[in-house]
């Protein structure tokens, strides 16, 4: 079993080129909060039955994903997975049409029909949200093409979990980039589990970030919970990206707080990992770290109260949404509707 | 909208020869043409580019010389890399033409077609699309066996989100390939390895089979046999045979197997109220079952007799060329089909 927050923290007083000033802590902090107080609402509205959807908690992973996005610019390109509300969020999907599709209303991002594993939103750059582990990286290698051929400076982020990295897609996909030079970065997620089989009985590597080699490919491992290793981690790797210089891994170590799928069992999650997952919770960290910083209380309050405010108008948006029109199963099958 | 029709509309001033192209290269015009006329368009797949040979088959030969290797991309043996990076090219406005060496080996590239490919219109609700063509080929004859033959038309058929054609003629492929290109959704184009060096009346330059249509390619009244690809040269020479006996037989090339052009074939059947469907692919579970029921549907009082379909064994393609031959639609098993509509006595 791999160590879930061994990577140690990093002083923010560090300063490389790619160290978080201030403000920009600051914005990743607030994508963290939007993140965590998300996933809490998700799992209330879920446990009340005002909300009866399949969903992919993203408790623990908030910091990663909120560090990893704020690196980037809001038009460069993301594919995510069924586990992405934290991505799509900390990319810049508007709380009020993510929390509506994943209603399934017809006020949502894909007029509810796609709904949580299949969140796409091109305005953010969230070009893909798909349900099929390890499917992205292919796709993701395309949009990078794109961009390559047409020198638009675009980077794109694929996200994927640890489980994703042993089908062969994976495998594929991170050759192509590399030998193309794409301007593409691998993040791998690593929750230590891939659905419910630990890493090292889903895994014959210790790292998912050696299988980088195979390939003559940058690997970075890094501590995901640690939001100013994880953004200089991300900020290095995008800025390769648009320097031309290639594909980046990033193995990314986090913590699955809670299980594969909300609702369902996850005593298969040895009780000590799951009780060092929580006394590492990395939000409550975060906000210390900011704390001693002489970022002010009143401040992240402030934030805090923000965020909160713009989740209440977004459920309620979302369920006073109607739902889509029947006629809607026939329309964007294809461009025109041409007899079956 | 037939071949005939496009290329005998104008008539010549002069006693011109009507050029002719093989099939290789009115898909090799096509492809060059779009290239030339949209950066957008893009080629990519196992060998295309020109330090591997232009392609198994050649349809990309000169194409990177000409475009340059990032637009003509020589993949790695990787189909899932391939199509998905075709698919997420295309879903930023680049119109990728990748190429599947062999048809069985989209098994391969299940996943990336039909879950992505086909569906990210529909799950975005119509804010993504992807504009991507999969040239694939296969065919039984050549004595590939077993991995190398198969027509999986059918599995794509089914999938909602995808278009599927085949061409029967050079004309028809370099039209059929123009249409797919422009096309916004996923098409897939299946090309039969033995129409390659088949020659046909050259397009003339714009010409553009519609996807969605298809042509009556001999016109008569007694029977329809309905096709595509291949096996329409099958169709036709069968058709010429029945004649010599006073039988006139129409025969519908539907050039768009998904979505299949129901009005075309329903005029036909409803004109002669016999068919016969030919395919290569195996006949159990194949698209003629499909086209069998719609017809049944639409038109049972009408039908003189009930659907016939000529398709492939059920069993693997063989390699042996004693088994192989046998394992395909024979022009005897068309005519018997044909026959068999005309003999049917109705039950009392």
């Amino acid at each position: 079993m791999p160590e879930a927050v061994a990577v140690a923290d990093r002083a923010t007083s560090q300063t490389s080129p790619t160290s978080p000033d201030r403000a920009t802590l600051l914005e990743i902090y607030r994508r963290t909060v939007l993140i965590n107080r998300t996933d809490e609402r998700f799992r209330q509205l879920l446990m009340t039955g005002k909300l009866q959807i399949v969903y992919y908690p993203v408790r623990g992973q908030e910091v990663l994903s909120a560090a990893m996005m704020t690196a980037l610019k809001p038009d460069d390109y993301l594919v995510t997975t069924y586990r992405g509300v934290h991505d799509q969020l900390a990319k810049g999907i508007p709380s009020k049409l993510l929390w509506a599709e994943c209603a399934g209303r017809s006020t949502g991002t894909c007029k509810g029909k796609g709904g949580p594993m299949h969140i796409t939103h091109p305005e953010t750059g969230v070009m893909v949200t798909t349900g099929v582990v390890g499917s992205g990286l292919p796709i993701a290698n395309g949009l990078a093409l794109a961009s390559q051929n047409r020198g638009d400076g675009k980077v794109t982020v694929v996200s994927f979990g640890d489980g994703a990295t042993n089908i062969g897609a994976f495998h594929e996909a991170m050759n192509m980039a590399q030998l193309w030079k794409l301007p593409v970065i691998f993040l791998c997620q690593n929750n230590l589990f891939g659905e419910h089989t630990a890493y090292a009985a889903h895994t014959s590597v210790p790292s998912i970030v050696d299988r980088a080699a195979s390939y003559g490919m940058k690997g970075v491992k890094t501590d995901g919970n640690d939001p100013v290793a994880m953004y200089e981690t991300a900020k290095a790797a995008v800025d390769r990206a648009r320097a031309g210089e290639g594909p980046t891994l990033i193995e990314a170590m986090t913590f699955r707080m809670l299980g594969h799928l909300f609702g369902a069992d996850f005593s298969y999650v040895p009780k000590e990992l799951t009780e060092a997952g929580i006394a590492n919770d990395p939000v409550p960290r975060f906000r210390n770290r900011l704390l001693e910083m002489q970022v002010t209380e009143s401040e992240l309050a402030a934030l805090e109260a923000k965020v909160e405010a713009e989740i209440d108008e977004a459920v309620e948006f979302a369920l006073a949404s109607p739902f889509p029109d029947v006629s809607e199963l026939r329309i964007d099958v294809v461009k025109q509707e041409l007899a079956a | 909208m037939s071949t005939q029709d496009q290329t005998m509309t104008a008539p010549a001033p002069a006693p011109a020869k009507v050029a002719k192209i093989s099939f290789v290269e009115g898909l090799h015009m096509a492809l060059d043409e779009a290239m030339g006329a949209d950066e957008n368009v893009i080629a990519l797949g196992e060998d295309v580019g020109d330090a591997q040979g232009g392609g198994v088959f050649k349809i990309t030969k000169g194409l990177s010389t000409k475009y340059g290797v990032n637009r003509v991309r020589a993949t790695p043996i990787s189909e899932q890399a391939i199509i998905g990076a075709a698919v997420g090219a295309a879903l930023v406005g680049m119109r990728p033409v990748a190429e599947i060496m062999l048809m069985n080996f989209v098994t391969v590239a299940m996943d990336q077609i039909v879950n992505h490919a086909a569906k990210l219109r529909f799950m975005s609700g119509g804010q993504t699309h992807v504009p991507l063509v999969i040239r694939t080929t296969t065919g039984v004859g050549v004595g590939f066996g077993g991995q190398h033959s198969d027509m999986l038309e059918a599995w794509f058929a089914h999938v909602p989100g995808l278009k599927v054609v085949m061409a029967s003629n050079p004309a028809d492929a370099y039209g059929l390939l123009h249409s797919a290109i422009e096309d916004d959704d996923p098409v897939i184009l299946i090309e039969n390895i033995l129409c390659y060096g088949i020659q046909g009346p050259a397009p003339t330059p714009g010409y553009r089979v519609p996807l969605g249509k298809a042509a009556i390619t001999r016109e008569g009244t007694d029977v329809s046999i309905i096709s595509y690809g291949k096996a329409v040269l099958d169709a036709l020479a069968v058709a010429e045979r029945l004649a010599a006996e006073g039988v006139s037989v129409e025969v519908v090339d539907l050039r768009t197997i998904a979505p299949f052009d129901e009005a075309t074939v329903l005029a036909s059947v409803g004109k002669t109220g016999r068919a016969v469907i030919v395919h290569e692919a195996v006949k159990a579970y194949g698209t003629g079952a499909e086209m069998s029921s719609r017809i049944h549907e639409e038109l049972f009082g009408q039908l003189h007799a009930p659907v016939q379909r000529v398709g492939g064994t059920y069993s693997p393609v063989p390699f042996s060329p004693a088994l192989e031959k046998a394992w395909i639609h024979s022009q005897d098993q068309i005519t018997a089909a044909v026959r068999r509509t005309l003999d049917w006595k109705k039950p009392r």
